[in-house]
């Protein structure tokens, strides 16, 4: 690729100009009976950037994306979403606002084909009610035809044309996950969270994947909050990274920083007692 | 019966007004694009290339350039192809997958200041390019797609260039129809590399004239007329999709359909139902393949019913198709076999409608070919190459020869050279490669006659067959016409056998060294619970020489049936204790067989084939594919065949 071309022009013409704090954590605590999940936790994630949570097994970072949207009710702390102040959120509320995710194991359904699976991701958008849908007559008829091409669109953005009528149960890893990321974009969210989106894929999946990302947020301008294990792609693709260990945050910052930092180092490494 | 109007439509442009006035809301493009088929008639495709064209005179395209293609079948990329023939201007196809090291040749060869490429991965290779081809001046892109950030001056989107077209267009009213009446038949009408395998890509310029003539030649030869559906996903720098995706198409005016992508052309073809399909064999030994895949596991009813119409194809159905004399119970039951098995299957394979299919470019094995002959599908060869615009031999229908490449075709003279080399001189031949006299005069001799490089014979009914290179061609110490890529070809059609070498040449007898296939006769071998541990082991198993041992037998019984080559059955073989592999030399990346490296590299083997030896010891050292080097070693066991006699037979 041309590099120099391309750095001169990324202050112009990109859908990606990091904005405003659009999402803010404050002094989240979560508990289970005695574990506790989530420790004080802050952390903010500002418009258009690609945000990553990090840390070890059990460190929390799936707890914090279900706190994000609505799955877990936090017992302490509150949750500012594009300036409004809430104790904690609700799946549904979540969706609406504009926020969509996909699972650390894959959560479609897998005896529907890739087309109808990513049609589900579209649902909050549709108007007519089931009747009429039904029936698949005037309005309803004309919406299930927008939202088609939508999802249509979305298959040409992930390429996965050739197995848009193959149920979901017959594909490779790979493919499901992508087939996720689709659902995910079909509700056209405004912050995208990604539960290790490349768990089990191999070096060119993790490629093809991360190319993905990236198109997202630069295409779309879509805030993307990801969890990823990989650490090259975490250095390589995050504009901030949130690290977390056993409940607690223990760094935050840009990859450079985080890399540098010794309690993160310490974490991930061990250290001697 | 469209060959009558085509003399006085010397060019591509002129042929493609006369559809959009003959023709004008017949479909003449499809494309899928988000999930749905779109479709430009060619009245429409007539003011899309009219755009175009001026789009580029805009930029200073003009008479006597080049304009480089390059991507994957799309309508877009073949109206550019036009346009610059309509501007007098050469296409030069590229192929699309090519590194963009490789491209640089072609691209300097061909003086390309000019490109249409399909999208980002293409462009960024010509930008890549730039220090190498300075030439380069405009390139314009088809799919807009990631192409947001790109700002150099050199990029134009291809909407943008067409409504430049548009514009430049109305301000030099005349401009364009004057550009098209300059054109000739003798105009070079595109410029197709070869690719390259013996040198440097040499660029074959056809003229309209002669890439018409192919075209018409072929239309008329299958009767093909515009109703036809053909699905174009084989590479546009390719000969045969020159012929078959702008040559006949544009003589014959049938529909073109580019697929969504490369992975979906088998969907693509279920949906379009071409009735006019060129595969490659390999593409037709995957897809019955997967048949063969899905048949094991369906019911046990369905089984016993594919298997009882599957003889019955077998018996009657090449007969059937030819149009010979069938028994009246025959057919009856070939008919309730359509209705029940060959016509779903067809359904399946997206061949249902297929009036004719062709198949060229590597030796087809006769199985496969009367296979899917059987099930009443219309597969015919075709025998042609880059210089002589894939048209010097075709199959007529009802008059089919498995192991021929059939008759001359019309318009075409064939004849033989004393060492066997295939000699043709027809209108379709080429002009001469680009810039390259020498080279040329090397091909075409003085009485116009192209050198194909191919050996060939001819049977007693007049079809060629086609038996090795020319240069592998050699003689036995008895005289006999030795032609190891025959009898290798022969041997491979088993699926046991993955590569063969033969050696004969100045020798008394033949013998060849084999390659097993792993996957085939590791299955082989789990079915009949034989323990190994790796091809080594395999290949050296006692089981796997009598299983090898049948088959080369075969082939002798088959070689000594054929006019010719009886005296080339083989009396040794052994079964070399690694894989023949690129990494180590010893095949091309394309997989061909480099017999003088192979002959240096086993000299010892060869040695013990043809002094009569039982077993010889062997030390190879190998190249792992992470680049590591070992050794291999075994002793390996020479086994004798039977050959059979001669059956004379009149040539």
């Amino acid at each position: 690729m041309n590099m120099h071309d391309i750095s001169d022009t990324a202050a112009s013409g990109s859908a990606r100009q990091i904005g405003p704090v659009i999402l803010d954590l404050n002094n989240i605590s979560l508990s289970f009976g005695g574990v506790k999940a989530l420790t004080d936790i802050s952390f903010n994630v500002r418009q258009h950037e690609i945000r990553a949570i990090i840390g070890p097994n059990g460190a929390g970072k799936s707890s914090m994306l279900n706190v994000i949207n609505g799955v877990y009710r936090p017992q302490k702390g509150e949750i500012v979403l594009r300036g409004e102040h809430r104790k904690n959120m609700d799946c549904y509320g979540a969706a609406k606002a504009g926020i969509a995710r996909t699972f650390q194991n894959i959560a479609l359904f897998k005896g529907m084909t890739v087309l109808d699976n990513i049609m589900t991701g579209r649902n909050l958008k549709m108007k007519s009610n089931f009747l009429m849908q039904a029936l698949y007559w005037g309005p309803a008829r004309r919406e299930e035809i927008a939202h088609r091409e939508k999802a249509e669109e979305i298959i040409d953005f992930l390429e996965i044309q050739a197995i848009r009528k193959t149920p979901v149960g017959r594909l490779p890893y790979g493919l499901q996950k992508r087939v996720e990321l689709g659902r995910a974009l079909a509700a056209e969210p405004e912050i995208l969270l990604l539960d290790e989106p490349m768990a089990g894929m191999n070096v060119e999946e993790k490629q093809d994947m991360c190319r993905f990302i990236l198109d997202v947020n630069d295409q779309f301008g879509t805030t993307i909050v990801l969890i990823e294990h990989d650490m090259g792609v975490v250095m390589d693709i995050s504009d901030r990274v949130v690290v977390l260990d056993y409940g607690k945050k223990i760094g935050d910052g840009t990859p450079d920083e985080v890399r540098k930092n010794q309690d993160v180092i310490n974490a991930y490494l061990g250290v001697a007692h | 019966m469209h060959t009558s109007d085509g003399s006085q439509l010397p060019t591509f442009p002129l042929r493609l007004m006369a559809h959009g006035e003959v023709r004008p809301t017949r479909p003449a493009f499809r494309e899928k694009h988000l999930g749905i088929w779109q479709t430009w008639s060619w009245a429409e495709v007539n003011t899309e290339v009219r755009a175009l064209a001026c789009g580029l005179a805009s930029l200073g395209f003009t008479r006597g350039m080049n304009l480089a293609i390059i991507g994957d079948n799309r309508p877009r990329l073949y109206w550019a192809m036009l346009a610059a023939q309509c501007l007098g201007g050469v296409p030069v196809p590229l192929y699309q997958d090519a590194p963009a090291a490789d491209m640089a040749y072609v691209l300097n060869d061909a003086d390309i200041a000019y490109a249409v490429v399909e999208d980002q991965e293409q462009v960024d290779k010509l930008l890549e390019l730039q220090a190498l081809c300075p030439q380069i001046r405009h390139i314009a892109y088809d799919d807009e797609r990631g192409m947001r950030h790109y700002r150099q001056s050199a990029l134009t989107s291809f909407a943008a260039l067409q409504a430049a077209g548009r514009a430049w267009d109305a301000a030099h009213p005349g401009a364009f129809e004057a550009a098209v009446a300059a054109g000739s038949g003798s105009d070079t009408a595109i410029i197709l590399y070869t690719s390259g395998t013996t040198g440097k890509p040499k660029g074959v310029c056809q003229s309209h004239a002669s890439l018409l003539a192919a075209g018409v030649g072929g239309v008329g030869f299958d009767k093909l007329t515009d109703r036809e559906d053909i699905l174009s996903y084989l590479p546009m720098a390719w000969v045969g999709d020159c012929l078959f995706s702008l040559a006949q198409a544009l003589v014959a005016g049938f529909t073109v359909n580019c697929p969504e992508s490369g992975d979906t052309v088998l969907t693509d073809l279920r949906e379009i139902g071409p009735t006019y399909y060129f595969a490659p064999p390999r593409v037709f030994e995957n897809m019955l393949t997967t048949v063969m895949i899905r048949m094991e596991d369906a019911s046990r009813i369905k089984r016993s019913m594919f298997s009882y119409f599957m003889d019955v194809a077998k018996r009657c159905g090449s007969a059937i198709l030819d149009g010979k004399p069938v028994s009246a119970g025959d057919r009856l039951a070939y008919a309730v076999g359509s209705l029940l098995v060959y016509g779903p299957l067809k359904n399946v394979l997206g061949l249902s409608r297929v009036r004719v299919a062709y198949t060229a470019g590597a030796a087809i094995g006769p199985d496969l070919f009367r296979f899917y002959r059987s099930i009443g599908v219309n597969l015919k060869q075709l025998y042609g190459s880059t210089e002589t615009c894939a048209y010097v031999c075709l199959q007529p229908d009802g008059n089919i020869k498995f192991d021929s490449v059939g008759l001359p075709a019309p318009g075409v003279e064939v004849k033989l050279a004393d060492n066997g080399e295939v000699l043709v001189k027809s209108v379709a031949t080429m002009d001469g490669y680009f810039k390259r006299p020498d080279a040329t005069a090397e091909v075409i001799d003085t009485d116009g006659y192209f050198h194909t490089g191919d050996a060939g014979i001819f049977d007693s009914e007049g079809h060629l067959k086609i038996i090795d290179r020319a240069a592998d061609v050699g003689k036995m110490n008895n005289g006999a016409m030795f032609a190891p890529n025959y009898i290798e070809n022969k041997l491979k059609f088993f699926p046991f056998i993955k590569e063969a070498v033969a050696f004969g040449n100045a020798r008394d007898e033949v013998c060849a060294f084999i390659n097993i296939d792993i996957e085939a006769v590791g299955n082989w071998a789990e079915r009949r619970n034989i323990a190994y541990a790796g091809y080594t082991d395999l290949a050296a198993h006692s089981t796997t020489y009598d299983l090898i041992r049948d088959c080369v037998d075969k082939v002798n019984a088959d070689l000594a049936g054929e006019a010719l080559m009886g005296a080339t059955q083989v009396h040794r073989f052994l079964i070399l204790h690694k894989e023949l592999d690129p990494d180590d030399d010893e095949l091309t990346r394309t997989r061909k067989v480099r017999r003088k490296f192979i002959a240096e590299k086993y000299a010892v083997l060869i040695d013990a084939l043809y002094a009569n030896k039982t077993s010889q010891f062997i030390t190879t050292q190998v190249k792992f594919e992470d680049g590591r080097v070992g050794t291999v070693s075994a002793d390996l066991r020479i086994c004798g065949a039977t050959t059979y006699p001669a059956i004379a037979r009149a040539a």
